[in-house]
């Protein structure tokens, strides 16, 4: 049943997936950051429909709406919310070296294709090449947590990274179980909302969101 | 039947908690839940040493002789913590640190908690494994920051971010995991059912399951603390209340290591070579001696005993790395004793300095003057850590040696330094606080101390005779993961 147009289309949500990773790690502004990341839960959720309709497997339609109603309108809007609640929607980030980031982005992607090569290989499954892509997206979220210093951009990298997570789970397995992805489901939804009361938590503390304040506890 | 008591209890109480939890009378009720969630767990260890492993509900929950030693224990402690942080909690409501909003929030996710360690024990299926076991962290992330200080909050942040991304590669070693499940398996369900891939893990492609462990063992090993996965530790652990630091080290942290040991387990199925277990002795290793030397650069006490937690994470670590009945069988007696040792010693932290007004251990003296039975049992707890005898814990740190000694002698230079540092580390540091002249002040409330000695009883028994039915219990558990 499954079609090169499928496969095709798969790789390409694949791709605009890794373009739409680098893009948020290069990105200064919150609000652009949030609406990347709805982007990204939109092509995810595409690339989830097109594996269930070319595959035939029915539990994947039910992730796919899964993936829509999380990740492309309840959290982008909560964090929306959030940030107006907050007002610090005028707060630009002064990164520190876009270059060398993308520079280190690259690297661990190469890194992220030849951990996947042996695995995909082994996969039968229609997606097979994008697991790369897949574990890619992971790494630079990964980064993104790293480099950045306010609260909220740590947080769309988190939720990136379980994107990426997502992705390598439809992309080598067809996805898991169904009561696996209702309990990840469930555990993402609470993380936010957590995440949403830190926020005002810290704001309420430190008077900012940057985490620049939260290095007191070290090693003497 | 019984599995549904030991997990619905707790779930139960966390709701009702949920409305009822900033009552006068919450305290009580926290303790009576964790106390019917003990006698269950009670009921369920009975039926599994008459009858032996069974499943339940279409094989989504699953009981064998080493995780209902580790639920038996995990309720006992929940109680006893339950009955400890019920003064402390009242303790710290009169001193103004919380108030009835937040006692509401702790007593909930108090409960909660428990249901999310027992629900990773019992599940079946490593995929709800991995969500019960973000489930614990989302549950005690406020409860870390649950006094709203810079500090408190600063560790809860760290503790959240760390964990959840250590937990999100776990994902992904669970997702290869099913990747290689799927092939043997079939899609479904039913891949991702811990019994299933144990009957076929001589099957599972060992290049993927590598890899997965690779990541599991990062991901879960996030949460057991090992070196250098363990920063959030000892900030979490010093920050948030001190029954939340006990049940942490004293159940948290097993459970994780429960995962990683199940984990292995498949894992040595698939690979002919020791690869699961050489890693998990590397990192166990490390923990341990790092951790030893950390100990004596320590200023707050909680932090201190939260550096002893990663050590003596680090040392169940690479017992069960080494393998082998003794080795497992030591392993498991080390988690029984530490984790009764440890909640104990945090008992009596919690309130030493609730009487003392501090952490830092400078300004903590003469506990023994102030409170003869809160000194006496922060003495001899922490003799009981620091594996001497007749304590339980010398017993397993002697077993883990003799076999080190046997099968790995490199690693036995290495255990001793690091077990030598603590000891001088730790034992300079508790002798000043314990004895002395003090200024500290009586307690608003009777601190609940009977926790302490029968942790510390248990523990002592442990090293002096360990009860025929329990090591016929310990030798199944060991013999299914050695």
């Amino acid at each position: 049943m499954a079609t090169p147009f499928s496969t095709q289309l798969v790789n390409l949500l694949a791709a605009f997936l890794l373009l739409l990773a680098f893009a948020m790690l290069a990105q200064r502004r919150v609000l652009t950051l949030i609406k990347m990341f709805a982007w990204q839960g939109a092509a995810l959720a595409a690339s989830t429909l097109i594996v269930a309709w070319s595959t035939g497997q029915h539990h994947l339609y039910f992730s796919a709406a899964l993936t829509l109603a999380l990740k492309v309108i309840f959290i982008p809007w909560a964090l929306h919310r959030l940030i107006d609640r907050l007002n610090v929607r005028w707060d630009i980030e002064t990164l520190i070296n876009i270059p060398a980031t993308m520079l280190i982005g690259i690297g661990l992607v190469i890194f992220a294709f030849a951990l996947a090569t042996p695995i995909a290989q082994m996969a039968s499954t229609l997606t097979r090449s994008t697991l790369g892509i897949a574990l890619a997206v992971v790494l630079l979220s990964f980064l993104m947590m790293i480099v950045r210093r306010k609260a909220v951009p740590q947080v769309i990298g988190f939720l990136s990274m379980e994107n990426g997570l997502f992705f390598a789970a439809t992309s080598a397995t067809y996805g898991m179980p169904l009561v696996v992805e209702l309990g990840i489901a469930l555990d993402v939804l609470v993380g936010t909302f957590i995440f949403g009361i830190f926020f005002f938590h810290i704001r309420e503390q430190f008077d900012s969101l940057d985490i620049r304040h939260m290095e007191k506890l070290k090693e003497d | 039947m019984e599995i549904a008591l030991v997990l619905g209890v707790p779930l139960a109480g966390g709701l009702i908690l949920a409305l009822v939890g900033h009552l006068r009378w919450a305290p009580e009720v926290n303790a009576a839940m964790s106390l019917v969630t003990l006698g269950a767990s009670a009921l369920l260890t009975g039926r599994v040493i008459a009858d032996g492993p069974m499943l339940a509900l279409d094989e989504q929950f699953f009981v064998d002789p080493f995780n209902v030693f580790l639920v038996a224990l995990t309720a006992f402690v929940a109680f006893t913590t339950a009955l400890f942080s019920r003064p402390y909690m009242r303790i710290e409501e009169h001193h103004g640190r919380v108030n009835a909003g937040r006692l509401r929030l702790y007593h909930s996710m108090y409960q909660l908690f428990t249901f999310t360690m027992l629900l990773c024990l019992l599940s079946n299926n490593v995929g709800i494994l991995w969500v019960a076991m973000e489930g614990a962290t989302l549950t005690t992330v406020l409860l870390v920051s649950l006094y709203r200080t810079p500090a408190s909050l600063e560790a809860a942040w760290k503790y959240f971010i760390l964990c959840g991304v250590g937990i999100a590669q776990a994902l992904f070693g669970t997702i290869l995991l099913y990747f290689a499940a799927e092939k043997v398996l079939g899609p479904g369900g039913s891949s991702l059912l811990w019994t299933h891939l144990y009957e076929v893990r001589h099957e599972l492609e060992p290049t993927v399951l590598s890899l997965a462990f690779v990541f599991l063992l990062v991901g879960y090993g996030t949460k057991v603390g090992l070196v250098p996965l363990h920063n959030w530790l000892p900030d979490a652990h010093a920050e948030g209340p001190t029954p939340i630091s006990a049940v942490l080290s004293g159940l948290l942290l097993n459970v994780a290591l429960y995962a990683v040991v199940r984990s292995k387990v498949l894992v040595d199925g698939a690979l002919e070579r020791n690869f699961s277990g050489n890693l998990m002795m590397g990192f166990g290793l490390l923990s341990v001696v790092v951790a030893a030397f950390f100990l004596s650069r320590q200023k707050d006490i909680k932090r201190m005993f939260a550096y002893s937690s990663i050590e003596h994470m680090g040392i169940m670590t690479f017992a069960f790395g080494m393998g082998g009945t003794v080795a497992a069988f030591a392993g498991l007696l080390h988690m029984t004793v530490h984790s009764l040792t440890k909640s104990a010693i945090f008992y009596t932290v919690g309130h030493a300095a609730q009487a003392t007004g501090t952490q830092e251990m400078a300004s903590i003296r003469g506990l023994i003057q102030q409170s003869p039975a809160i000194g006496w049992g922060l003495a001899l707890g922490t003799l009981a850590i620091l594996g001497m005898p007749p304590f339980g814990v010398f017993t397993s740190e002697f077993m883990v040696l003799t076999t080190a000694m046997h099968e790995h002698p490199w690693a036995t230079p290495f255990l001793l330094i690091a077990l030598g540092v603590a000891f001088a580390a730790i034992f300079s540091k508790v002798q000043p606080m314990v004895f002395g002249e003090t200024e500290a002040r009586r307690l608003p409330h009777p601190p609940a101390l009977i926790p302490v000695f029968v942790h510390l009883a248990i523990v002592l028994l442990l090293g002096l005779y360990i009860p025929p039915y329990l090591v016929d219990w310990y030798r199944q558990a060991a013999a299914l993961i050695g």
